[in-house]
């Protein structure tokens, strides 16, 4: 057989080789040590990668349908086993995840440099490929939830990496317990798929569903499914995670918070396309929390100043683009939307770690500015993503969001609101990303003395420019000229929409990129100023900058609402529930016993009489007995 | 009115109460032992009179083994009252009241 | 008629000896009453053809045993006293309780005429003479090997005795 033929039928391999790499690193990596550590994750990471480009071909070419590969039995009652499905769409996620997960391994080679636990960084960053390799080439529910459970369990481990640091260990923990939230809505969903199924399979689930499931089941599972992707994904309201999350290291935040994990709630919402076409309500739900999601993020990221958080929130507020995608049933905008994200976003959050790197750890940009001089490669690469990100063409981020925002569009009633809205977040986009450069790398330098900005590493740079390149020719695979991506993707997804075509695609390309044109104009002319800093435009309306900037204090509203009486139930249950009724129910059986052992011990007085006394009424007691009852 | 067997063992009955009694209300341990031995010759009546009824000589035959074992258990029990309260001022069997729980 | 009464007389000594073993403050006299209810038993033993098990228990247990029983009340019984107030809780209600049950059953045997709880089914054979060859008899076939056990017994009981007189206990001083 050939070589695809052979990777295709052992595509498990994709994900037994970063678990490879993950263990052999765990046991010798300390002898290993750097910089040869992270080359070994990066090479098991990379050989994913080649393995999925190479299995793909057929794909590309158009000739093969999906493929299961069945591995081993796992938990046939519930019709899940170890099965991957190989299909157009597992193979771009398995693509998109391992190639652009491969270039951030071999930039935290640099950027962890001296760290001294760095080879349990790069144990970390390996199982969380495996993890996610999983997620993306499950085939059915039950193997996806692994993949689900283990990137949130990386996640955790990763940001919380230095968790010395008390902030980086809380912001761990609210991930993780946020997550759970949302996976508390999964789990019912596929409860619900489950019994009405009887198997988890998608080749069972997904091959036209509406069969056995109704409109109305269809919608609670659309539904329910959501609530799981929103913690995953980071939308209204389990998006709190996000921002904090920034307190691991910029790879990190790079690899799982931008490219790869927080897409897996648009990749299962795009695998369960069946299911939603099904039901318009759920679509629509999916669609609206995702415009609102974007809007709502760009304005917070308008008054940020940290270089992270502006970045976590743009990406929370691009993901809702990718809702809002795969909500409208353009599932294949969507995911050419996450694609093109997960190269400009990783390029901006690897640049930012580039800029932090050589700014000796300082993340305020009010405290930068003028480091185009200095970091020159950085500084274009950043330019490239800005561009992306704010959707000018040609440029990667102009094709798939305008794909979004036309389809959008094209289906009238209140899908046009939805489309204002994103048209609208288009120019904030514009805008803050904009101010994010300017501040950062324009202007005059505002750095504290004793800091000595300089470029990065090869090592760091390199995958810069990769990732840069790919934003700018990336989205040329899917351009109303060619829909080269809605070709490939077609096997996957039956119930592909056919957008507007012709005259109104352009006109509405056209108003978009006007509208983005004008964020940056009015960001450049604000930020370029000599007194930029302050920010004296806002002046205006200062509470409502301030609460921008504050993330509009949706923190200490959970925490009061929340956290608060979560805190207060488990106190009453380790100090009342606990201690006093099941420790005094454990220790009150020593005591009821106690208590019957001293209530019967006079009985043995120690007389010799009264022991007489007892034999004696037993044997009276017996005689009676025989004589009432007839004898022996 | 003839004297049936039911008549002795009515007696016997009445001896074998009056031992029971005895010995729980008596102290002395030798008068708590006579009170034994009362309630086996009330029982050896017992036997004798329903050997009569039952026309069999195993009645008699069971009285001869209980009064064997009568006097062996007299013979030991009477040694050990002797051991135990040899150095004991009263006989009273409330002495010895220190296996008490 | 005979037979009436000698139950009526012997029946009442062996119920005042019995009275008079559990009533008696003096021990001795509680082995005299005792003897006395013995020797009734043995005539009631007569009476009842048993003539072998009556000189046996004349000899052995009126004889041996209550002599016994004498030389230890000489011993250790008779010039102490005893408390006649009870300590232990319950004793002589119970007591009482339980000896009233007893002898109500007795009474309603009597009066009731209920004879069947007590007697049994009624063979119409021979009435056995208890003589010394019939007892010999039935002792050396059907009863040989309780026979040789209760021999052992004794030799058992004998050895015993002499054990527990030979190493007195060596009691602690007593204040």
């Amino acid at each position: 057989m050939t070589m695809s033929e052979f990777f295709i039928r052992n595509i498990w391999l994709i994900i037994l080789l970063p678990a490879i790499g993950a263990v052999v690193l765990h046991f010798v990596g300390r002898r290993i040590g750097e910089p040869i550590a992270g080359w070994v994750a990066s090479s098991m990471i990379g050989l994913s990668f080649l393995i999925g480009l190479i299995a793909a071909i057929p794909l590309f070419q158009g000739t093969a349908e999906a493929h299961v590969v069945h591995v081993f039995d796992w938990i046939p009652a519930l019709g899940a086993s170890a099965e991957l499905l190989w299909d157009p769409l597992s193979a771009l996620m398995v693509l998109v995840v391992s190639g652009v997960g491969a270039l951030i391994h071999i930039y935290s080679i640099g950027y962890m440099h001296g760290d001294e636990r760095f080879t349990r960084f790069f144990v970390y960053l390996n199982l969380f490929a495996t993890s996610m390799l999983t997620l993306v080439l499950a085939n059915n529910f039950g193997v996806l939830f692994v993949g689900w459970e283990l990137v949130g369990l990386c996640s955790y481990l990763l940001i919380s990496f230095w968790y010395v640091r008390p902030s980086a260990a809380a912001a761990g923990k609210k991930a993780f317990i946020v997550n759970r939230i949302g996976d508390f809505g999964f789990l019912i969903g596929l409860m619900i798929i489950f019994s009405t199924f009887g198997t988890l399979s998608y080749t069972t689930v997904l091959n036209d569903p509406g069969k056995l499931l109704g409109a109305g089941a269809a919608t609670a599972v659309g539904l329910l499914l959501l609530v799981g992707a929103t913690g995953k994904s980071a939308q209204l309201p389990l998006y709190v995670w996000l921002p904090d999350a920034m307190e691991g290291p910029t790879p990190v935040s790079a690899l799982i918070h931008a490219a790869t994990m927080v897409t897996a709630g648009v990749f299962m919402i795009a695998r369960t396309s069946s299911i939603y076409a099904l039901s318009d309500t759920a679509s629509v739900v999916v669609a609206t929390i995702g415009a609102l999601t974007a809007f709502y993020a760009a304005t917070i990221a308008m008054a940020q100043t940290d270089i992270k958080r502006i970045l976590a929130y743009s990406t929370i507020s691009q993901l809702g683009y990718m809702f809002l995608g795969v909500g409208s049933a353009a599932y294949v905008a969507g995911v050419f939307h996450l694609m093109t994200h997960a190269f400009f976003k990783a390029l901006l959050f690897l640049g930012a770690g580039a800029v932090i790197h050589g700014m000796a750890d300082e993340q305020d940009i009010m405290k930068m500015g003028g480091l185009w001089s200095k970091m020159k490669t950085t500084g274009i690469t950043m330019a490239v993503a800005t561009l992306a990100i704010s959707g000018i063409p040609p440029f990667a981020g102009f094709w798939s969001k305008d794909e979004i925002l036309a389809s959008t569009f094209g289906r009238g009633g209140w899908w046009v609101v939805l489309w204002a809205i994103g048209l609208i977040t288009a120019g904030l986009t514009a805008f803050y990303m904009t101010r994010w450069f300017v501040l950062t790398f324009l202007g005059e330098p505002r750095w504290d003395d004793g800091v000595h900005p300089h470029e990065a590493p090869k090592v760091m740079t390199v995958p810069l420019m990769v990732l840069a390149a790919l934003a700018t020719v990336g989205g040329l695979i899917n351009t109303p000229f060619r829909a080269g991506l809605e070709h490939f993707l077609e096997p996957s997804f039956e119930h592909l929409t056919s957008g507007p075509s012709g005259a109104t695609v352009w006109l509405l390309a056209a108003i978009s990129v006007v509208v983005a044109l004008i964020g940056i104009v009015v960001a450049w002319r604000l930020y370029s100023r000599r007194d930029a800093a302050e920010e004296a435009w806002t002046a205006g309306l200062p509470s409502l900058w301030r609460r921008m900037g504050h993330a509009y204090y949706v923190d200490d509203v959970y925490g009061t609402l929340v956290v608060a009486p979560g805190k207060l139930l488990a106190a009453w249950s380790a100090f009342v529930l606990d201690k006093k009724v099941i420790d005094g129910a454990v220790i009150g059986v020593g005591t009821v016993v106690r208590r019957i052992g001293a209530a019967l011990r006079p009985l043995q007085n120690g007389f010799v009489r009264s022991y007489a006394l007892s034999i004696a009424a037993g044997v009276v007691g017996l005689v009676i007995w025989f004589l009432a009852t007839g004898g022996l | 009115m003839t004297v049936t067997a039911g008549w002795y063992m009515t007696l016997a009955a009445v001896l074998f109460g009056i031992g029971a009694v005895g010995i729980l209300v008596r102290r002395n341990a030798v008068v708590m032992f006579m009170c034994i031995e009362l309630m086996l010759n009330a029982v050896n009546l017992t036997f004798i009179a329903a050997g009569q009824e039952l026309r069999d000589l195993t009645g008699q035959l069971a009285v001869f083994f209980v009064l064997v074992v009568a006097a062996a258990e007299v013979v030991v029990g009477l040694a050990i009252i002797v051991a135990v309260f040899r150095n004991s001022e009263t006989a009273s069997v409330d002495e010895f009241n220190e296996l008490k729980g | 008629m005979t037979e009436l009464v000698l139950f009526y007389l012997f029946g009442s000594l062996a119920i005042v000896g019995a009275l008079s073993v559990v009533l008696a403050k003096n021990p001795v006299r509680s082995a005299m009453g005792l003897i006395l209810t013995m020797l009734s038993l043995a005539v009631f033993y007569v009476v009842q053809s048993a003539y072998f098990v009556a000189a046996v228990q004349v000899i052995v247990y009126a004889g041996a045993v209550m002599t016994l029983f004498l030389f230890v009340i000489m011993l250790i019984g008779v010039d102490r006293s005893e408390d006649l107030k009870e300590h232990i809780p319950w004793q002589r209600p119970l007591m009482f309780v339980l000896g009233f049950v007893v002898l109500g059953g007795v009474v309603a045997v009597i009066v009731g005429n209920e004879w069947s709880w007590v007697t049994g089914i009624s063979n119409l054979a021979e009435a056995p003479v208890g003589s010394a060859e019939a007892i010999g008899e039935g002792l050396f076939t059907n009863w040989v090997l309780p026979f040789e056990a209760t021999s052992l017994l004794l030799i058992v009981a004998a050895v015993g005795a002499i054990a527990l007189a030979y190493f007195p206990a060596k009691r602690k001083e007593r204040e």
